[in-house]
């Protein structure tokens, strides 16, 4: 019988997401998929697994969990406080959860979104190519109390390995590139997004998310009635009062509001991460540069793996000690680990 | 606008990875057509790089691998296929199909009829008749899954959105501005006008074609009173009938 994960209690807001649903615009479906798409690859990469592999999401709050039987997980995404049978485990890492053992995850300690990854992948029948829960188009739901996960066949066997991230979880510096309606705003204002602190407001979720700017809102020279024209996750849409929204993985496909600019891929995973009150310092930067960016992030997050090594403990607290193997897993010392 | 201005067809990006061939800057049906039938060629081309491609209003969107196709040699490619004739002349697509789609006008189903009457200069009797005998074309698709633009309606409804966004409008709200319908997909806010009703699931996840309406399909919101529409929830389709259009 496969593995199954037991949602003893559910965060209030805990989803299965993957990399998302991309080429249905035309449907007027947007990707979705993880808000935090790094730390979907830095969980797989822990746990020697594609990239895309289902993965449960959870908003500021985990959850309470337990496995049918052993099973390799990895924790990745905002640091959260986390236990297994009432002993603290390492965040950005992976580990055996034995079976009937209670996993612990509590709130936030800095970002938003928190992942649990299982070994193997969660389980369930895609649609239109991808499992993850979108819930402003009516796909998926909020996982609940109670509920019982399908976890698919593991082929790995490592665990124990801690994965080195950059601190993406209070806000920072993010990089523009323009947008179709950018040339409405006069140098003015784009300055202005440049210069001035804008702050994360309270008002976020995986659709978007409100910047508070000092200096007022923004004004757009060439009026408001711009003709709906397609919306891209990062884009930065300033809405009738003047507010900037960066719009997420699950945002609307068409807009009428003009956006400003439009956030790069690779700093995206910043922009979902900020918690409320984070500052951001925005900058543009030309096409050129933007791809090269691009493809330097595309290089690293197929080198994951590289940026992860073994979880040291101290032995002294290792309850588990004798279920170990230790003379297994030799290396000669040049494997690509 | 019926012909092209020299501004148009324009190609703008947005984002690292986006391509936007617009062929107007607002609403037209030469502009329309264009849009649907550029996408159509774009996608026939099968260009490597290329990722999806959608169609809005007046813009036909490339999305592509932009560290596989150069945005350079995609926009000279852009450019050749749009010489190759005047998109404004092209046909609409395909396989269209003409919907009746059953309607409540007004009460506290639609609250914002009498408003939007106002605004058009008409009676509240004089806006459900306008608006039930209108026949729009879907003009795009966008905003949620399967949600239709449609337009384009009579010259007195090019009234403006709301300064204000309404909080929610129901999931099947018929929604009208700037000679424009929008049919909602899902429970959202919006700036739009709420004049009518209907009982139509435009995404069903289940089916096998999840998607109801498709671009250039023709639409009439028929007139039709509460209690029928109650009776119509039970029908996926909210009531709705199609025949291909030949």
């Amino acid at each position: 019988m496969s593995a199954q994960l037991t949602i003893l209690r559910a965060g209030p807001s805990m989803t299965l997401q993957d990399m998302g649903r991309p080429g249905h615009l035309a449907l007027g479906l947007s990707r979705g998929g993880a808000a935090d798409r790094l730390a979907l690859a830095e969980g797989a990469a822990l746990l020697g697994q594609p990239a895309d592999t289902l993965a449960l999401e959870m908003a500021a709050l985990g959850g309470e969990f337990q496995a049918s039987q052993d099973t390799r997980i990895a924790l990745t995404g905002a640091p959260m406080r986390v236990t297994i049978d009432g002993d603290a485990v390492v965040w950005n890492a992976s580990h055996c959860l034995p079976a009937s053992a209670r996993l612990s995850i509590g709130a936030a300690m800095s970002g938003c979104y928190g992942y649990l990854h299982v070994g193997g992948g969660f389980a369930s029948d895609p649609f239109l190519g991808a499992r993850s829960a979108h819930l402003s188009a009516g796909i998926g739901a909020l996982l609940q109390d109670g509920e019982v996960l399908a976890i698919g066949t593991d082929k790995g066997r490592e665990t124990n390995r801690v994965i080195d991230v950059e601190d993406r979880f209070q806000g920072g510096e993010v990089r523009l590139t323009p947008s179709f309606q950018t040339h409405l705003f006069g140098k003015t204002e784009l300055d202005r997004l440049q210069l001035e602190p804008l702050h994360r407001a309270a008002r976020a979720n995986r659709m978007g998310l409100a910047l508070t700017p000092h200096g007022g809102g923004y004004h757009i020279e060439g009026g408001r009635n711009v003709v709906s024209e397609i919306v891209l996750p990062g884009d930065i849409q300033v809405t009738g009062d003047g507010t900037p929204f960066v719009l997420m993985v699950e945002c609307q496909t068409t807009g009428g509001y003009p956006r400003i600019g439009t956030v790069l891929p690779c700093d995206l995973p910043r922009v979902a991460q900020a918690p409320a009150g984070a500052e951001f310092r925005f900058r543009f930067v030309d096409l050129n540069e933007a791809v090269e960016l691009e493809r330097a992030e595309a290089k690293r997050r197929a080198e994951l793996g590289k940026h992860c090594r073994p979880l040291i403990r101290d032995p002294r607290l290792m309850r588990d000690l004798l279920s170990y193997n230790l003379i297994g897993g030799m290396i000669a010392g040049n494997e690509d680990i | 606008m019926t012909q092209s201005s020299p501004a148009f067809p324009m190609i703008r990006t947005g984002g690292v990875d986006g391509l936007l061939v617009s062929f107007g800057d607002k609403l037209s049906e030469p502009a329309n057509r264009a849009a649907l039938a550029f996408r159509a060629a774009v996608e026939a081309e099968g260009w490597e790089g290329v990722e999806e491609t959608s169609s809005t209003l007046v813009s036909c969107f490339v999305r592509f691998d932009p560290l596989h196709l150069a945005h350079d040699v995609l926009r000279s490619k852009v450019d050749t296929l749009l010489k190759r004739r005047n998109w404004f002349d092209a046909a609409l697509p395909e396989g269209r199909r003409f919907w009746r789609i059953p309607t409540v006008y007004g009460s506290d189903l639609a609250p914002q009829l009498a408003q939007a009457a106002t605004a058009a200069g008409m009676s509240e009797a004089e806006a459900e008749t306008s608006l039930s005998n209108a026949r729009v074309r879907v003009q795009a698709l966008g905003f949620s899954p399967g949600q239709p633009y449609l337009g384009e309606l009579p010259e007195a409804w090019d009234i403006p959105r709301q300064s204000q966004l309404t909080d929610r409008v129901s999931k099947g709200a018929l929604v009208v501005a700037i000679r424009q319908f929008v049919l909602f997909g899902v429970s959202a806010p919006t700036g739009w006008q709420h004049v009518g009703q209907t009982a139509i699931n435009l995404f069903q996840p289940e089916a096998d074609e999840p998607i109801l309406l498709r671009p250039g399909d023709e639409v009439q919101f028929i007139a039709t009173d509460a209690a029928s529409l109650n009776n119509m929830r039970s029908d996926p389709n909210g009531g709705a009938t199609y025949e291909t259009l030949k």
